[in-house]
């Protein structure tokens, strides 16, 4: 399939404009962390830097990153270590279930948050658990199982067998084939799900609502809370545009050290 | 002007929670029968002793500040050096959350709004007050004293804190005779019809029948929260004949504030904060009052746990907390009206009691405090009235 | 394997414990047992906790509120499910919902399929790693913020009226389209990657025998592509659709005087009042997603994501 120029410039433009309008709310949010209004008033009537300095000043939003940087990594590698498991079972192995396990596996996240969060509440209520680390860690894990499993499976079907039957012949017995052969074939696939899993778990609002206990913040809940103060929200959008700079940090270490062969650019 | 802006962390959450009034169960106090039983017979503290050096609070977002939000809004801290008292506070969304929380006994107060105390009362979680005990008790508004939401028979339970009203905003320079009615949100042939603003809870459907109390005689509305069928349909219809008027319900007063200033919004009820903010914005001018019908609004207690471990450093709280330059800080910081009549000397803003109508006894008696809905009516009609669980259906019916 | 023979031929150093060959050739001679193996804690995770929990949920949806003690009433009745199915209101809202989260979804696929395409096949090695990371880098602002960067966006002398001034027109005002917008713009990088990822997946050599077959670009594109990539759109469908069947937050936030059915859910739950309700009100969405998800089987999907 050959692209006449003038449909790839057609796809250029399309792009471009696509990403030119993900990130005009992007553009809002940074001007509106300089914005003299306490509301976002628009357009600016003037510019300061106090929502920046009050960020420095605020061991809340401190804390909230921290706790939200916790429950992440937590449900993270919970999520790698039954996402992986399930993509064996699924991908490896013909039997009945298969269907039954992916589905099971996408099950929280299709159903909708309110219902997960609800669920969770209520399981943690009647079996007398209070809610703390452990249950946010609980509801995160579940939702972001699916992502690594999803990445580890396209991954295995890739990857094939027969590098591993090699390694059987030759004698290597099954962990030292895992070790050895499976994993480091595997491990860019599941960097980039348990990347993802993260930034779910980093950014998810409704689940989180229903599991945490009062004092327990994380970041999304504080944004939720300062929001709606006028003399706190500008802050909100500080932390935004913190967040999405320093997001580049992880993007990048992922795609340097996955180092996936690119498929970009023959047409 | 700037001053009067630190005004409310988080009215956000608590207000709408205040609103919100969650309540679950409203009252373990009312039986079947139509006048509640006595609470539980508690002691009365009759001494403030030593301090046991720590005290464990549940309070509304903004009420006990220790700097960790604003560096400058810190009044736990000069408490603690005061009074030894290590305070460890944890901040209740909901007045549900509250009653919950103080059920576990593991507090020795709570700040608690109208909808929660009688349930802590008449469910025995909190003890009488001993008024005598918090020196500051005796220059606290009269009007605040021995009402409804935070006493029986006489007994105080609790030390009034903050009170505010829920008004009637307006941009004058879109409406430019100064309404003076609630029947300005409610006109159907408004000339503002899209441009009206309401608040986005259950609890506004009270406001409605504020408004039917005063202009539809005929359905003997007594108390906008205890309504029997046919006035409790009579508000629902109001309510949902306004909606094809209003542009957009409000929840969160940044949401309000932003769409005045960006002139989505024209007329509606408010919160007096949300005024002063858009003023001190100044982009647009905005007036409020308090109509000829009258207003809801919210009241705020500290409450003292019945089975506080730290009884004492609790009585230096409250006493704390009602002295005259505490209570003007947490009256400017979360924005409402101290109960504190000496509190008015110290405000920052000077002009701040003045604009909440702080120390204005027949302001404060326009407002019909917010109180969670049952199925008690509180009088001759027995258990006809809605409550609250209905009222939340109803909105969702309302807004359609 | 005979454990008297070092397997590796003496290049590592350390051999291997007995007990680790022993259990490895174990596992090795019994495939069913390494499969119940992989299964176990996935399994106790997402059928004990989770399904457990959606099953006590919603048996809560039979009882009902005391409503003066708030206590629930754990006798089974069919009262809040009537309420729903009678009243109309529910109907409405249910409708609509299901309207915002169709158009969310089918404008979210026709924005990104183009995107996808250039990123996946078009872009050279380096604009695409670039343009991956611009898709990925808004996931990690703030929902919360996005949303209301939005309501900046679409208030009456915002951005985007501020923008259309000079054509004589202006923004909506705040309901259901704005919420559709920002519900929308929230769900786009989930729809995209999905689809970057099945293309990725899409063997050149294929759109090359079309083509030398002699088929148009656009030709291969409809044969070719988008029956191979179908399943990945699907996949990004299960994002977009059931993301914005849950939400009841950008809503309040861009929906002036309109709510969606997750409201409802969330005012009776939020409140404390009635929590059987929102158990029996949760039915909704869970059967139009289950729907859905039993809709899409056949497509593949489920192994797209």
């Amino acid at each position: 399939m050959t692209l006449s120029p003038r449909a790839r410039l057609a796809l250029r433009l399309f792009t471009g404009l696509g990403l030119g309008a993900i990130y005009v709310p992007l553009v809002v949010v940074l001007i509106n962390s300089f914005n003299v209004s306490q509301t976002f008033g628009w357009p600016p009537t003037g510019l300061t830097l106090r929502w920046w300095a009050a960020v420095w000043d605020n061991p809340g939003a401190r804390s909230a990153v921290l706790t939200s940087a916790r429950v992440g990594l937590a449900a993270t590698g919970i999520a790698l270590v039954l996402g992986t498991m399930t993509a064996f079972a699924v991908q490896r192995y013909r039997w009945f279930g298969r269907e039954v396990v992916g589905f099971l596996v996408v099950l929280p996240i299709a159903l909708p948050g309110i219902v997960t969060g609800i669920a969770l509440n209520s399981a943690f209520a009647a079996r007398g658990i209070p809610l703390g680390y452990l249950s946010v860690i609980v509801g995160h894990a579940t939702f972001c199982i699916v992502v690594v499993h999803n990445n580890a499976l396209a991954r295995l079907r890739r990857m094939g067998t027969s590098l591993e039957e090699a390694s059987a012949d030759l004698g290597a017995d099954i962990f030292q084939t895992f070790a050895l052969v499976t994993f480091p074939q595997l491990w860019s696939a599941l960097l980039a799900g348990g990347l993802l899993a993260f930034a779910l778990s980093f950014d998810e609002v409704v689940v989180t609502t229903f599991t945490t206990p009062p004092g327990l913040q994380t970041l999304p809940l504080w944004i939720f809370d300062n929001l709606f103060r006028p003399n706190q929200a500008p802050v909100v959008n500080v932390v935004a545009a913190v967040l999405i700079v320093m997001s580049v940090v992880p993007i990048w270490v992922s795609q340097r050290l996955s180092g996936e062969p690119t498929t970009g650019g023959r047409m | 002007m700037r001053a009067s802006l630190r005004w409310a962390s988080v009215l956000g959450a608590a207000t709408l929670a205040l609103a919100g009034c969650g309540s679950s169960g409203t009252s373990g106090s009312t039986t079947a029968g139509n006048t509640p039983p006595a609470p539980p017979k508690l002691a009365m503290q009759s001494a403030v002793g030593a301090g046991e050096g720590t005290l464990n609070l549940i309070a509304w977002a903004g009420y006990a500040e220790n700097g960790s939000t604003d560096k400058k809004v810190d009044w736990v801290t000069p408490f603690q050096a005061q009074s030894g008292c290590k305070v460890n506070v944890k901040i209740g969304n909901t007045s549900d959350e509250m009653v919950a929380l103080m059920k576990t006994g593991q507090y020795d107060g709570v700040s608690a709004s109208g909808d929660a105390t009688l349930r802590l009362i008449y469910g025995g979680d909190v003890a009488p007050v001993n008024t005598s005990l918090v020196p500051n008790y005796a220059t606290i508004s009269d009007f605040l004293k021995d009402r409804p939401w935070n006493s029986v028979g006489g007994q105080m339970y609790g030390i009034p804190h903050g009170w505010g009203a829920n008004v009637l905003m307006w941009n004058p320079k879109v409406v430019t005779t100064a309404p003076t009615s609630w029947g300005a949100v409610f006109d159907p042939s408004s000339p503002y019809q899209g441009k009206i603003t309401a608040y986005d809870s259950p609890i506004y459907i009270a406001d409605a029948a504020l408004y039917l109390k005063a202009t539809r005689p005929e359905l003997k509305i007594t108390n906008p929260y205890e309504l029997d069928a046919t006035q409790f349909q009579a508000a629902v219809e109001l309510l949902k004949a306004q909606r094809k008027l209003v542009g957009e319900y409000w929840s969160s007063y940044t949401t309000e504030v932003s769409s005045f200033g960006a002139g989505n919004s024209v007329i509606g009820t408010a919160w007096q904060v949300n005024a002063n903010l858009i003023n001190g914005e100044g982009k647009v001018k905005v007036e409020t009052a308090v109509p000829s019908e009258g207003a809801t609004g919210w009241s705020d207690t500290w409450l003292v746990g019945a089975k506080a471990a730290h009884p004492n450093c609790m009585y230096r709280w409250l006493d704390w907390i009602t002295s005259p330059s505490v209570n003007a800080q947490v009256a400017e910081w979360f924005g409402e009206a101290p109960a504190q009549t000496k509190a008015c000397d110290r405000t920052a803003d000077e002009t701040f009691c003045t604009t909440f109508h702080a120390l204005d006894q027949d302001y404060a008696g326009k407002i019909s405090y917010w109180t969670t809905p049952t199925k008690s009516c509180g009088d001759g009609r027995g258990n006809a009235c809605e409550d609250y669980a209905a009222w939340t259906q109803a909105w969702t019916q309302i807004k359609g | 394997m005979d454990p008297g023979v070092d397997p590796d031929q003496g290049l590592t150093r350390r051999r291997r414990p007995r007990a680790v060959v022993r259990v490895s050739g174990f596992l090795h001679r019994h495939p069913l047992v390494r499969l119940l193996g992989l299964l176990s804690a996935p399994m106790l995770w997402l059928v004990v906790a989770y399904l457990g929990s959606l099953a006590l949920m919603f048996a809560a949806a039979l009882w009902s509120v005391d409503s003066f003690t708030g206590n629930l009433i754990r006798v089974p009745t069919l009262d809040n499910l009537r309420t729903l199915i009678t009243q109309d209101v529910y109907r409405t809202v249910a409708l609509r919902s299901l309207a915002v989260a169709a158009s969310v979804t089918v404008v979210d696929a026709m924005i990104a399929l183009p995107m996808a395409f250039y990123l996946a096949k078009v872009a050279s090695p380096g604009t695409q790693r670039l343009l991956v990371a611009a898709v990925l880098t808004p996931l990690w602002a703030s929902y919360l913020v996005k949303a209301y960067a939005w309501r900046t966006m679409l208030a009456n002398d915002g951005v985007l009226s501020w923008a259309l001034r000079p054509f004589g027109t202006s923004g909506p005002d705040f309901g259901v389209v704005t919420t559709g917008i920002t519900l929308g713009y929230l769900w786009l990088p989930f729809m995209i990657l999905p689809i970057f990822a099945g293309l990725q997946r899409l063997p050149d050599s294929l759109l090359e025998a079309s083509a030398d077959l002699g088929a148009s670009a656009g030709w291969t594109f409809r044969s070719v592509v988008l029956p191979l990539v179908f399943p990945s759109i699907v996949a990004g469908s299960i994002f977009t659709f059931s993301l914005s069947l849950g939400d009841y937050i950008a809503v309040k936030i861009v929906g002036g005087s309109t709510q969606l059915f997750a409201n409802i859910i969330y005012d009776s739950i939020a409140g404390g009042t009635n929590p059987p309700f929102a158990a029996a009100a949760a039915l909704f969405p869970v059967l139009a997603v289950l729907l859905y998800l039993a809709l899409i089987r056949r497509t593949g999907a489920l192994e797209n994501l």
